[in-house]
């Protein structure tokens, strides 16, 4: 029997193409149908140079509208959409497929240790509000000069990278401690009082370091460095918990 | 239904919203309700910087700022407006700094300046340092010190509320704001807020097109919920064109890249801007450059095998500066491209970006009925809305600035307005046709789907309506948005539950898009001249004795229930002009 081949056109426009069929297993949970998790597999033709969020897209616009998600700005900016993916918190829009082995099944399931709502959403209240409970603003005392604060460029420096964060939760929800309590403020919080504290213009910084002094506060953390891998803005989260431990113990910041 | 009552209701809670929540918050009863988490708003996005004459860096005034705007805008800018942003611009950036913003800095520990594209020294003498930036995510830190003061100040939030309706009643003849209708995400329940006074500020509409810098989530809802009641839409036909987006992604790559000196080249290499712009260069207006991309890509300059994009070349800047200035651009090049900038050019291709145009509003922020008369108890600002102070293209850095000169003045207007205004009454039945849409759609056995009728929409925005027009492409982008508009009426979603039902939102999104798409169309048809961001090919020239006017778009429906049939009637409004004639535009 002859051996089928393409002929050499077809041959050729399928070298070309960079689709491949990678199969999407994602965990399901509506409510509103049923209390039961299940998972379910979608196969998504898709250029591996794709990100996940576009492979999202494709199985809500084409197979299963139902399938639902938060997105906005697509490229890793806004923190819509943190979830897991195979085990790992990543924003479906900053992980392309090529990365996460296309030839396996792709799991990609909700965000740990805040409340599923539905699918991958989940309820990012008590988040927010450990975000809330840590004065995340700039807090000074006396009169207010006509012109800007001044700030040396060092000064400035000292709390740049943890000005990056947009509150997307893929620190939080990655860490055990805040998985088991979820009384823990968590890294996302913690860095964001890092971001005051050690702002020269701040003038609150006992304060926060009071908040976080907290049982629920910093001396919680483990320092499993989850947090730090999960950032996708790359902030040393596990870092900047330390720096504010260390504020805690010497008073100096 | 629910029912609320606040004095002031504002919608949308990007740079805009939250500006004037925080002054609206502080004078009266304040609800802010926002179809997303506020730190996901698209004012987030926004790289480069903000403007202002603070003169840190080099000798600058705000009477120069106001000349680059109106001449930016080719003209069609409102004086007036151009002349309150460049002057309020100076306190925007000092408030901001002591809610918290963590600009950059001189050594003398100053807010720190960029030059950007269209800012000048005395009248287009030589590019300026004008722009203020936090590296290239000013945005981000805009959006992030405003959500940061609404907590402090204790902004009450309405999260992931999606503004379906404005109510708009009519008393002795005077068409007023009641409030609005909103669609809650978690539960599918409809809320009824009735306000004194409205602000939108609700962000672009950029979603039309394909290729954008626009988040999925920009679908113009608040300029539709405007338009849909009878209030005009002007200029709608003016949309940027940002020079630099990721080539077929889209995704922004900031002019501050050119501001640090970034190069722009094609496949020979050649510094092409040079020749378009021999003075800015490639800090020319964004206009300008993205028409001399697709010039150079039109000549077979373009590069790569299909020669449909140019180069955008950082390899001749340090390492250490594009890692402390521009350190999120070039982490977008390695994560979408796989590109290292330090030692290769980045390939991109123009990306649509900003509405110029938008819901008509005077300088303190009160929506225009017409062209004159104002609708009491409702205000517009940011991109929503059109002042006029970009005119026929928007300089960049202007936009954050806007947001925030006009937001807090919106901010502040309306909530004096609701001290001395009585609620107006709510219409009978007030969430009438927001049931009647959601249930429809909901029930809806159709069997167009929304992701296929938004495809074919954004393709042919791309190809007709983008940075060249001429009549034929634009009459045949007319065609095809009415026949989708047809097709629309035959859509269905598969999720017909009602917790998280994102799957409605976008079909009642797309509902959005048509209309304007529409609007921005049949307004480009009718301005048979080229400036700014609109240019025609088959009048490339600008006409003032024409066309030195505001377009102004109105809908417009006859007959009645199914046999209802809606048109848009096109009316122009002057220009305002106080100090600057208008020049030829050479950069």
């Amino acid at each position: 029997m002859a051996t089928p081949v393409l002929d050499k056109a077809e041959a050729e426009a399928k070298a070309a193409s960079p689709y491949i069929t990678a199969t999407f297993r994602i965990r399901r949970f509506n409510p509103e149908i049923s209390d039961e998790v299940t998972w379910e597999d979608f196969q998504v033709e898709i250029d591996p140079k794709e990100r996940v969020l576009d492979a999202l897209h494709k199985i809500k616009w084409d197979l299963d509208g139902s399938l639902t998600f938060r997105r906005s700005c697509a490229h890793g900016i806004c923190g819509s959409d943190a979830m897991r993916i195979n085990g790992k918190n990543r924003l479906a829009c900053k992980t392309l497929i090529k990365d996460i082995n296309p030839e396996k099944p792709i799991t990609i399931e909700a965000i740990k240790g805040l409340t599923v709502l539905k699918d991958l959403v989940v309820d990012m209240e008590p988040f927010f509000q450990a975000y809330r409970d840590v004065m995340p603003f700039l807090v000074t005392e006396g009169n207010e000069p006509t012109r800007e604060r001044l700030q040396s460029p060092e000064d400035r420096e000292r709390f740049d990278d943890t000005t990056k964060c947009i509150l997307c939760a893929a620190c939080t929800s990655s860490c055990p401690v805040f998985w088991n309590d979820g009384q823990y403020f968590g890294p996302a919080a913690i860095v964001n009082a890092h971001r005051f504290i050690f702002d020269s213009r701040d003038e609150a910084g006992e304060q926060r370091l009071e908040i976080l002094n907290d049982r629920d506060g910093v001396w919680r953390c483990r320092t499993t460095f989850n947090c730090t891998d999960a950032c996708p803005r790359g902030i040393e989260v596990t870092k900047a918990i330390q720096e504010v431990k260390r504020a805690l113990i010497t008073r100096r910041f | 239904m629910k029912f609320h009552k606040y004095d002031t209701v504002i919608v949308g809670a990007g740079g805009a919203g939250m500006r004037a929540a925080i002054e609206a918050t502080k004078r009266s009863r304040t609800a802010v309700l926002t179809k997303l988490y506020p730190t996901r708003s698209h004012t987030g996005a926004a790289q480069g910087g903000m403007a202002a004459a603070l003169a840190n860096v080099e000798e600058d005034n705000w009477e120069w700022h106001t000349f680059d705007t109106i001449k930016g805008g080719d003209y069609l800018v409102d004086q007036d407006a151009a002349e309150i942003l460049a002057k309020e611009a100076i306190d925007a950036v000092l408030d901001l700094e002591k809610m918290g913003l963590p600009f950059g800095r001189t050594e003398a520990g100053k807010i720190d300046q960029r030059r950007f594209g269209g800012h000048s020294r005395n009248h287009g003498e030589a590019p300026v340092r004008r722009a203020c930036y936090s590296g290239d995510r000013t945005g981000h830190m805009i959006l992030q010190t405003l959500y940061q003061n609404c907590i402090k100040e204790g902004v009450e939030f309405f999260n992931e509320f999606y503004v379906l309706d404005q109510l708009i009643v009519e008393e002795d003849g005077v068409k007023k704001s009641a409030g609005v209708v909103a669609y809650e995400l978690a539960t599918g329940e409809i809320h009824v807020f009735q306000a004194k006074s409205v602000i939108y500020a609700s962000g672009g509409t950029g979603k039309f097109f394909k290729v954008t810098s626009n988040a999925h989530t920009l679908t113009g809802d608040g300029q539709a919920a405007c338009y849909r009641r009878g209030l005009p839409l002007e200029d709608m036909e003016f949309f940027q064109f940002h020079p630099t987006g990721i080539w077929r992604m889209g995704i922004l790559l900031t002019e501050g890249a050119r501001g640090e000196g970034g190069i722009l080249r094609n496949k020979d290499g050649e510094r092409f801007m040079e020749k378009y712009a021999p003075v800015m260069k490639d800090l020319a207006s964004r206009d300008v450059v993205s028409r001399s991309i697709y010039t150079e890509i039109r000549e077979g300059r373009g590069c790569g095998p299909e020669g449909d994009h140019v180069f955008l070349d950082l390899t001749h800047l340090p390492p250490e500066q594009l890692d402390a200035k521009l350190p999120d651009i070039t982490e977008f090049a390695r994560t979408y491209l796989g590109i290292e900038p330090y030692t290769d050019p980045i390939p991109i291709q123009p990306t649509a970006h900003y509405a110029m145009g938008g819901i008509p509003t005077n300088v303190e922020g009160e929506v225009l009925a017409d062209n004159t008369t104002v609708v009491p108890g409702l205000y517009a600002a940011g991109e929503v809305a059109c002042v006029s102070v970009h005119g026929a293209n928007r300089l960049g850095t202007n936009s954050l600035l806007d947001i925030n000169v006009f937001g807090r003045r919106s901010g502040i207007a309306a909530a004096e307005y609701a001290h001395k205004a009585e609620f107006v009454e709510l219409p009978e039945n007030p969430a009438e046709l927001v049931e009647e849409q959601v249930e429809r759609l909901r029930n809806s056995t159709g069997t167009e789907r929304v992701a296929e009728l938004r495809k074919e929409l954004q393709e042919t925005m791309d190809a007709n309506v983008m940075v060249f027009r001429t009549e034929q492409t634009i009459k045949t982008a007319v065609e095809k948005i009415g026949e989708l508009r047809e097709r629309y009426k035959n859509v269905s979603v598969q999720d017909k539950g009602k917790r998280f039902n994102t799957d409605l939102l976008e079909a009642i999104e797309l509902g959005n898009l048509l209309d304007l798409a529409e609007v921005m169309a049949v307004s480009a048809l009718a301005r048979k001249e080229s400036r700014g961001g609109h240019y025609r090919e088959d009048f490339p020239n600008r006409d003032d004795v024409n066309f030195m006017r505001h377009t102004m778009a109105y809908r417009e429906v006859t007959g009645e229930g199914e046999s209802a049939k809606d048109s848009i009637r096109l009316d122009y409004k002057p220009v305002v002009q106080t100090r600057y004639q208008p020049m030829e535009r050479k950069y």
